[in-house]
């Protein structure tokens, strides 16, 4: 089991939670029409083996979205901060 | 090479089983080959195994990092079948069931193939009608199914749960009877000494660490054992799709996810099919030494981490409880997880890759095993005459650029859903 420390809740096990995948995936703009772009935001995956970047929704607690730095071999996580947080600038 | 039949069986009996040839040669890299397949699991080895017999390559060589087989070879739920209603994959896993049904024949191994049947379980009228329809598209392209509804179901498969108070109401089901299971050890090793065989060297401990170039093009791989140069060099790596793709500069559609598998301690011969059970994505057989196999849904993270989490331990063994209430008692003796290569739309690819002298094979999110000799026959076959055969011709890589996703779930871009 993973343990995700929640900034709201605390520290809770990741069943709690929905995985949302790859957290550096920034959509283009509704009006944006270009198609590589488009192709790269949906399609196109990080993948990395070790640090990774990635959301997860607190479904069972707050509801909020996260972003969560986590190793994908050793399920290290290193940070955990609020998605609305960062989206703003903040730390 | 030694041929095996009941002949060769009696007379290595009769000397004590001393006199049996190695099943493949162990050489030396050559400086330089025709093609080099990277990766030894089912399908490098398959691939390997067809470019030399239906495209007369000669010069191949097989590198593997670790041992042949002991990837994710060795970590499936060995069934078979070819219940597919997409077109792209309709017209390929029915080319792998056609393949499977020769394949011990033409190995000169036994592969244990077995058509017990796949039962698909419906615990919904719509769902009913969707098992209609995908049988329905199934055999107009000549594929066998049947449609079973509840009576028949009963009678076929008397051990789930039929109680006014069962978890699952199970309306009925379709069967492929064609469908079934395979030995998966003997995959691996019935390509590798028919591949052996037939001239391609099979290198052990052996691991790609990058890709030579001139120019733009591949030229070979840097290896463990040294630099090693090819016409073509062609991946078929799973678990490592990413990273070694990378190495060559090309990003993939595709995210890493655990899929886990269970066995239980061995009993009678109870479950005599393949049973899938979709409202809750688990599925379960017998194996030939009497021990459950069973398995259900990813972790749902990604992971290269190839073990487990308990989350999934948990709904495996409580769907299959509520099932089949008779296993409540029994024990599971291992599990264990696969790294999954999950592609963006759940089908896997198998293409010319945009970098010259690079071929792709990957993706095969959770249906690797049953695709094993249509994965390695169709492969040899765009890299030998560097066009697609006419089985993958839709399981390209430009797919996902051109907006023709073979998404067979229905499921969208999220790797984890499908």
């Amino acid at each position: 089991m993973l343990r995700i420390n929640c900034p709201h809740c605390g520290e809770r096990d990741h069943s709690e939670f929905a995985y949302g995948g790859d957290a550096t995936i920034k959509y283009p703009s509704l009006d944006n029409a270009d198609q590589e772009a488009w192709f790269r935001a949906v399609f196109i995956r990080k993948n990395p083996r070790g640090k990774h970047s990635e959301l997860w929704q607190h479904v069972g607690g707050c509801r909020e979205w996260l972003v969560v730095e986590r190793d994908t071999l050793t399920h290290e996580i290193f940070s955990v901060t609020s998605a609305r947080v960062l989206a703003e600038g903040g730390q | 090479m030694q041929r095996y039949s009941v002949f060769s069986l009696l007379g290595n009996a009769l000397t004590g089983n001393r006199n049996w040839e190695r099943a493949w040669r162990d050489p030396d890299p050559k400086p330089e080959y025709d093609v080099i397949v990277i990766g030894g699991g089912g399908h490098g080895l398959s691939t390997a195994y067809y470019l030399a017999k239906e495209h007369g390559v000669r010069k191949v060589a097989l590198l593997e990092k670790g041992y042949l087989g002991g990837g994710n070879v060795g970590r499936n739920t060995t069934i078979v079948r070819s219940n597919y209603m997409i077109p792209g994959n309709t017209e390929f896993y029915e080319l792998s069931l056609k393949l499977w049904e020769e394949l011990s024949r033409d190995l000169n191994y036994n592969v244990m193939f077995s058509q017990r049947g796949q039962v698909s379980l419906a615990t919904s009228p719509a769902q009913m009608e969707a098992y209609s329809r995908r049988g329905n598209v199934m055999r107009m392209n000549g594929i066998d199914a049947e449609l079973l509804d509840r009576e028949q179901l009963m009678k076929l498969l008397p051990y789930l749960d039929y109680s006014p108070s069962a978890r699952y109401r199970l309306h009925g089901g379709m069967i492929q009877q064609r469908a079934g299971t395979a030995r998966h050890d003997a995959v691996a090793w019935g390509y590798a000494r028919g591949a052996s065989n037939r001239g391609v060297d099979l290198i052990q401990q052996c691991e790609v660490l990058g890709f030579l170039r001139e120019g733009d093009r591949i030229v070979g791989v840097e290896t463990t054992k040294g630099p090693i140069r090819a016409k073509k060099v062609a991946m078929a790596v799973a678990g490592s799709t990413t990273t070694l793709a990378e190495k060559a500069g090309l990003e993939l559609p595709i995210e890493s996810h655990l899929l886990q598998a269970f066995v239980t301690e061995p009993l009678k011969p109870m479950i005599h099919h393949v049973i899938s059970f979709a409202t809750a994505h688990f599925y379960i057989s017998q194996s030939d030494k009497g021990g459950l196999v069973l398995g259900g849904d990813l972790d749902g993270y990604n992971s290269y981490a190839q073990r487990g989490n308990l989350p999934v331990v948990d709904e495996v063994l409580t769907i299959a409880k509520a099932l089949i209430p008779s296993l409540s008692r029994l024990r599971v003796l291992r599990h264990w997880a696969g790294v999954m290569d999950m592609s963006m739309d759940g089908s896997p690819i198998i293409d010319i890759s945009p970098i010259p002298g690079l071929y792709i094979n990957c993706g095969w999110c959770y249906g690797g095993f049953k695709a094993t000799p249509a994965s390695g026959f169709t492969f040899a076959h765009t890299i030998a005459r560097d066009e697609p055969h006419p089985c993958n011709a839709k399981l390209r890589l430009d797919r996902f650029r051109r907006g023709y996703q073979i998404d067979e779930r229905g499921a969208g871009p999220v790797p984890g859903w499908h």
